[in-house]
């Protein structure tokens, strides 16, 4: 056990220079000068121009300028953004919106999603299973913002039944709409998976056992298949909580709550490169650091993945 | 003389046209087929079905008819620079088909170069590849891709797939890697090698069409969340830009004026959720015709 952690978060620190690698190199190594981008129409002088580059230390080598990004990135500095303030404050304060909001759809993935998947395995054939498994398919092929703005039109426009946008009317009010929609391709996933391990799962030897030995339907399907077909789930499960954050970008643009993808979204729409780059650049290590943690849960929960 | 005695392959190949051949017989096969065959051929020549109702130029736009409902001659009506909504549709079939397919073949490539080296050379040539791979899974899809299109000059189909491609090649690689590695440990495998086959033969000749089918389910697949996630790149205002014709684009258009006008947003809608479905299904279909566990 205490190998698996040490070779996991070894693994974690190879892909975190990995990844923040490929980022600076795309972004900030591309041809281009970020000078010129900076002053745009004005002309500046030469001792100007030196000033900056000294500022941003660009004259540095790429490695140093590296590592340099790498110690910001360490200590919660993620650049600043055009008017000056830091980005590392915006996310400070957009944060808990957005983890509220992955939250409250992880929770409705993993409530209807493993309640459908099961629902459809013991209801196999049938035209409950049938239903379920078309609008998953259906759901998974219309893009989310289109779900998004869609449901905001139906709910909260025609019917008026939810806010429409913002986060006036707090938890859970202003986020059931976004939330489930966020959820919507996730669970479709869960259900999924969760149908065909039950399936697979019914035809075992030890759920013919517990029959035999007369248990009830529901101790059956509760105890036994239950905990051996949850582990395809839980792990999906696991990882898509970073996938969740990464879809708060779309989702919190449409309805308008002050989180951290607003914060992207509006970035990209102002067309504020450095504060993009920082606001993604902290989702990515907060999906990593989420994988690394999973795993580690994983590895508690299942003895042979533990070796 | 040698190819007779080394072809060993063609049981093998016979079993798989068998398979298609009863692959090709389900209505999970042949209907999502034939929706692809269509939308290729709109893709291919939009203006052959751009002007069935008459108005057969996305660009010809008259402001005044600015998001009017479907009429006589434009079934879909006007979008908001008043442009006609169908030819847009279907000139906009296009750019989604291109970054799909364009993409999955791009990362295709990659992932079976780089997985079929890691999985049959081994040692540092793998852990290398390997390491490359946890790297590019690290990135959350779609952010890693802002994080790279924010940057590119220009955005345009060809950049866009590029990018796309950079984030969706390594699942593809772990899964060739794992089938390959499969595939070597074979007796025939080990026959060839005994034979004194080369290494490109052996890869060529015995391992890879024997390793491909589950990659190749999977990256059919891949093509429709490709085509979604442009669309969905596209919305965020970092994907396609005007004057390029898209789903993606007539759909963030749609954004602001949809609910006045919701057949903005319901066309290009259906069509990208019927392309994206018919490749779903078909990749379903297919994983389930060459998973032997499935097989009846």
């Amino acid at each position: 056990m205490r190998m698996a952690v040490a070779g996991r978060i070894l693994e974690l620190v190879i892909v975190f220079f990995g990844v923040t690698f490929v980022i600076y190199a795309l972004v900030f190594a591309l041809p281009g000068d970020p000078i010129r981008a900076l002053a745009g129409e004005r002309p500046l002088s030469e001792t100007v121009i030196a000033n900056i580059r000294a500022q941003y230390h660009l004259d540095d080598p790429l490695v140093v300028q590296y590592f340099r990004y790498i110690g910001g990135l360490l200590t919660g500095d993620f650049g600043t953004n055009f008017a000056g303030r830091p980005v590392g404050d915006q996310l400070a304060r957009a944060w808990p919106v957005t983890l509220v909001l992955a939250l409250s759809a992880w929770f409705l993935e993993i409530v209807f999603g493993i309640g459908l998947g099961i629902l459809a395995a013991l209801r196999r054939g049938t035209w409950i299973d049938r239903t379920i498994l078309v609008s998953t398919v259906l759901a998974t092929a219309v893009p989310i913002f289109v779900v998004g703005v869609s449901a905001q039109l139906l709910f909260g426009v025609k019917w008026g039944v939810l806010p429409v946008a913002g986060d006036k009317a707090g938890w859970p009010v202003a986020f059931i709409l976004p939330a489930a929609v966020i959820a919507i391709y996730g669970l479709a996933v869960v259900s999924r998976l969760m149908r065909s391990s039950v399936i697979e799962s019914l035809e075992t030897d030890y759920v013919r056992t517990a029959r035999a030995k007369g248990l009830s339907s529901r101790r059956v399907v509760s105890v036994h298949v239950m905990r051996n077909s949850a582990i395809p789930a839980v792990t999906f499960l696991a990882t898509d909580f970073g996938y969740l954050l990464g879809g708060t970008v779309i989702v919190e643009g449409i309805f308008n709550l002050p989180g951290i993808g607003n914060l992207l979204f509006q970035a990209i729409r102002t067309h504020e490169g450095p504060t993009v780059v920082g606001i993604s650049t902290a989702l990515i290590l907060v999906f990593l650091l989420t994988s690394v943690l999973v795993d580690l849960l994983h590895a508690a929960l299942d003895p042979r993945i533990r070796r | 003389m040698t190819d007779a005695l080394f072809d060993t392959a063609t049981p093998a190949r016979r079993a798989a046209r068998g398979t298609w051949r009863r692959v090709l017989r389900q209505p999970g096969a042949f209907i999502p087929l034939a929706v692809l065959a269509l939308l290729l051929v709109i893709a291919a020549v939009p203006a052959l079905f751009a002007g069935i109702f008459g108005n057969g130029d996305p660009r010809v736009c008259d402001l005044g008819n600015s998001i009017k409902g479907p009429e006589a001659g434009h079934p879909f009506g006007f979008d908001v620079q008043g442009c006609d909504v169908y030819a847009n549709v279907i000139y906009g079939t296009q750019s989604s088909i291109i970054v799909g397919v364009l993409t999955t073949v791009l990362a295709l490539a990659l992932a079976v170069t780089l997985g079929t080296i890691a999985g049959t050379r081994g040692g540092w040539a793998d852990a290398l590849i390997s390491r490359l791979t946890d790297v590019f899974l690290g990135f959350p899809f779609l952010l890693g891709a802002i994080v790279v299109l924010n940057s590119v000059p220009e955005r345009n189909v060809v950049t866009v797939s590029l990018v796309l491609a950079l984030f969706s090649w390594p699942l593809l690689a772990r899964l060739v890697r794992s089938s390959v590695r499969g595939v070597s440990q074979t007796e025939y495998v080990l026959a060839a090698r005994t034979m004194g086959l080369g290494w490109w033969r052996v890869v060529t000749k015995y391992i890879l069409p024997n390793s491909l089918a589950p990659v190749m389910v999977v990256a059919t697949i891949m093509i429709g969340s490709v085509i979604v996630s442009e669309s969905s790149l596209t919305y965020l205002g970092i994907g396609l830009q005007s004057p390029a014709i898209s789903w993606g684009l007539q759909l963030a258009s749609a954004q602001s004026k949809f609910q006045l006008a919701p057949h903005l947003l319901i066309y290009p809608s259906i069509f990208l959720a019927v392309t994206v479905l018919s490749v779903i299904v078909l990749g379903d279909t297919l994983r389930a015709a060459f998973d032997p566990r499935r097989r009846s």
